[in-house]
């Protein structure tokens, strides 16, 4: 330990974390809401003051209270529980499609940037194809003619966000084709598929993770949009698409509140998801950790 | 002309500021040319930054004076700094290429410069800009003055450069490694025309570098560099005859030149006997007929035109040329990266050039023939660590795990002199030298038998270079291992190989043993190789 010129900088995740949130306030925020939101999904169910399915009709369409935070609906659910219990629903769908197109759309652009030619050809068009249509539309058609399911849904939504993934990673791999450590793995006896696996790949991530941020929150909208089209999710299931559709009808009468927490809610966590892009870069980046 | 007094510069960093410059002084007079001398990090950039106030975000002066003919450049506002800048004083940057936009006309941004600082109109700008094209000797100037700059070598780049640097009639150019990344040959025609310029327009220059060697014969007077100060000045012929300082001593020391020995370069402290390294009658390598034809867009293009030479065990053959002269491409073949169009590679006396590049990972020979990659730093994983890089082909190719690996992996870096401390870091937190080494070290993991480095010092520090080399020299006797050392400077080679093959548009136009070649080149191109690297004046021996 005498000789060493410098101390070892101790580069453990949590310092980083710590030093990447303390950093920047706008990723601590983000950080602070995605905590919320995920709490929000996995104790939202039991946490609530209502039942989010249990109607009232003595307490149909009142306004926000101290008792009703939210207000009630045409036949006296709680608004308020019913936006907190969505939470798991609308981010397991975003985080499934999200977690499908990123596999999916990683293993093609992977192999069309570091193969090339006319494998590489071949899926652009592919991939032009899928980004010519309106991608609401082509998910609307795909849900469709598929049939009106969650899964579905998440099929449709991760179908029209592969593209994404698929050019952005084509990109990172294909300027680190030739790069030297890639040639020097290749010395070391990996073969072609391991060297893309595991030496260029991972160098692709941070970009990717500012990508993933940002679909989350797309996914989210495109699930709420399909809802609230009447596609997939079906009530009385709680959903914030739903609820807003079901909501909006009222606005005209007055009772705003079915339509606006919701939407709000709804901005809230795509806002959250858009934050959250940078700092999760800089955390899977081992270059800002000095 | 130029007088800066305790100029100090720091920068803004996430471990508080930095001080890149600490408190130097010099004068300019007018007319010379003074040489910034000094390694990465020794704040020389840094400085002519600060005096044309163009330091990067985070970086302030934070104290002396700068006085540029009366006039405080430090206080100077903005928009006189704009008047000045190009004017008064102009700037040679390192990549000649990045320095020019790359969608844009040579000739257009010649004009852009003249006529930002009302030296031309729109009716003469054209003619002007032809005038400038040929006073920096680029021939047809009428023709080229429509060439974008992706369409020309780096030397036609760094002249035109030179063009718009020089478009105004500057008192002072400041030129901040302007030959770096440059063939030799290319080098020295560029900094013989800028110095003819410079003297025949009377303007004085400073010369920012890292070669001791370059600054000495085209300086008047040389400025010596160490983190942020100035260590010593001096003629150049002084400062290498007798350096005073310590460091100054170890950068002399450290830059190649005639009559000296591999060790020579190394601090006296540090020079132990050279180990024998022992060269068997024995070819290991025999390559025939080697070609390579690549398709390029307007035809085959012929990088490598059927060469044959042989390495014997224990050898080190020297393989040298400028760029594009194909010897990239042999060495990517020979380590089996690439496939070649055709032709033979003997390797211990069967052929291997029929096995796919692709195949050859499952070969059992892979172990055997390794290579060091020019760049250190882009041949290290960003996101593993100096451990992980050498352990790759330990567990890849030797299979070794658990406590017998890393055990290697520590004994690997004893071997190339790597602190096991700087074991658990990333490439980023190591330093060039430490980066180098950490390649090394993976590339001799498996003992190879044949190593292949390509321009393993090109991107390092004098210093460095000179401790690399060294230990290059070592793991040779060590391991008794082969090399083909791929450069494109003659004076490295001549210090580490035993015969030297020298290429040019992918063919062999000399081959020797080392000091044959030195002493009685038979080929104009290897005379002309010769010729072109600069020429430190010799060292007093008996001063030490």
């Amino acid at each position: 330990m005498t000789d060493a010129p410098l101390p070892t900088p101790r580069n453990s995740g949590w310092a980083h974390l710590v030093y990447v949130l303390r950093d920047n306030p706008v990723t601590l925020l983000a950080f602070t809401l995605f905590a919320f939101l995920i709490f929000c999904a996995l104790l939202g169910p039991s946490v609530v003051p209502y039942d989010p399915l249990q109607t009232n009709a003595a307490k149909s369409l009142q306004p926000p209270s101290w008792e009703h935070w939210f207000g009630t609906d045409q036949i006296g659910r709680d608004v308020f529980s019913r936006v907190i219990v969505a939470t798991r629903l609308d981010l397991s769908i975003s985080v499934a499609a999200v977690a499908l197109s990123f596999v999916v759309g990683s293993v093609l652009g992977a192999i069309a940037g570091y193969w090339g030619g006319w494998l590489d050809a071949v899926l652009n068009r592919c991939l032009d194809t899928i980004m010519a249509f309106p991608l609401f539309v082509l998910a609307m058609g795909i849900v469709a003619a598929l049939g009106n399911t969650i899964e579905n849904i998440i099929y449709a939504t991760a179908i029209i966000n592969m593209p994404f993934y698929a050019r952005l990673v084509r990109a990172e791999v294909n300027i680190r084709r030739d790069a030297g450590f890639a040639r020097a793995a290749k010395l070391s006896g990996n073969s072609d598929l391991r060297v893309l696996a595991c030496h260029i790949f991972p160098n692709a991530l941070p970009p990717m993770m500012v990508q993933v941020s940002l679909n989350l929150g797309w996914a989210i909208l495109n699930a709420a949009g399909l809802s609230f089209i009447g596609l997939g999710v079906r009530p009385p299931t709680p959903e914030w698409g739903i609820m807003v559709a079901e909501g909006a009808n009222f606005i005209v009468s007055g009772e705003w509140w079915l339509a606006v927490f919701p939407g709000l809610w709804l901005m809230l966590a795509v806002f959250t998801f858009n934050l959250l892009g940078d700092g999760l870069r800089d955390i899977v980046d081992p270059r800002k950790r000095s | 002309m130029l007088n800066v007094r305790d100029l100090a510069v720091s920068f803004q960093t996430r471990r508080g500021p930095v001080s890149a410059v600490r408190g130097i002084s010099f004068d300019l007079a007018k007319g010379e040319i003074l040489g910034i001398v000094g390694e990465s990090g020794s704040g020389k950039s840094v400085t002519s930054y600060a005096l044309m106030r163009i330091l990067d975000a985070g970086g302030t002066i934070t104290a002396g004076d700068v006085t540029y003919s009366g006039i405080d450049l430090r206080r100077a506002t903005e928009r006189d700094m704009r008047d000045i800048r190009g004017r008064e004083i102009s700037m040679i940057f390192q990549n000649p290429r990045a320095a020019l936009n790359p969608i844009r006309k040579v000739g257009h941004q010649i004009e852009d410069v003249m006529r930002q600082h009302a030296r031309a109109t729109r009716q003469d700008a054209r003619a002007k800009a032809i005038a400038a094209l040929q006073a920096v000797r680029i021939k047809d100037a009428e023709a080229r003055y429509d060439a974008y700059p992706f369409e020309l070598s780096g030397g036609m780049c760094q002249r035109v450069v030179c063009a718009i640097a020089l478009a105004c009639d500057p008192k002072l150019l400041i030129a901040d490694e302007p030959t770096t990344g440059l063939d030799i040959t290319t080098q020295k025609a560029v900094m013989d025309l800028v110095r003819e310029l410079i003297r025949d327009r009377g303007m004085s220059s400073l010369l920012i570098t890292h070669d001791l060697g370059l600054a000495a014969q085209y300086c008047d007077r040389i400025m010596v560099m160490k983190d942020g100060q100035i260590v010593e000045q001096g003629d150049p012929v002084q400062i290498f005859s007798a350096p005073h300082h310590a460091y100054t001593r170890k950068l002399v020391d450290a830059t190649p030149r005639e009559g000296e020995t591999i060790r020579s370069l190394l601090p006296p402290e540090d020079r132990t006997p050279t180990l024998p390294h022992k060269v068997h009658n024995r070819p290991l390598l025999d390559v025939q007929n080697l070609v390579k034809t690549y398709q390029g867009k307007s035809g085959p293009v012929q990088a490598v035109r059927g060469i044959s030479f042989r390495v014997n065990e224990g050898q080190s053959v020297g393989l040298v040329g400028e760029s594009g002269c194909g010897k990239s491409t042999t060495s990517e073949i020979l380590v089996r990266l690439m496939d070649a169009t055709s032709g033979t590679i003997l390797f211990d006396g069967q052929d291997i050039a029929g096995i796919p590049a692709q195949r050859f990972v499952r070969d059992p020979r892979r172990a055997d023939i390794q290579m060091v990659f020019q760049d250190a730093t882009d041949s290290l994983n960003p996101r593993h660590s100096a451990r992980h890089c050498i352990a790759e082909p330990l567990q890849r190719l030797a299979r070794m795990t658990g406590a017998r690996l890393s055990a290697r992996v520590e004994d690997l870096a004893t071997l190339v002199g790597l602190p096991l401390t700087l074991l658990d870091r990333f490439p980023h937190q190591l330093s060039g030298g430490q980066k180098a080494r950490v390649g090394i070290a993976r590339a001799v993991a498996l003992e190879p038998r044949f190593l292949i480095l390509d321009e393993p010092t090109a991107a390092l520090d004098v210093s460095i270079q000179a401790v690399v080399l060294n230990l290059l020299v070592d793991l040779r006797a060590k391991l008794g291992l082969s090399y083909l050392f791929v450069s494109h400077d003659l004076h490295v080679v001549r210090l580490l190989c035993d015969h030297v093959i020298v290429m040019k548009d992918g063919q062999i136009v000399e081959e020797g043993p080392t000091e044959q070649v030195m002493r009685q080149p038979r080929d104009p191109y290897t005379r002309t190789l010769l010729a072109a690297a600069p020429k430190p004046p010799a060292r007093r021996v008996a001063a030490e």
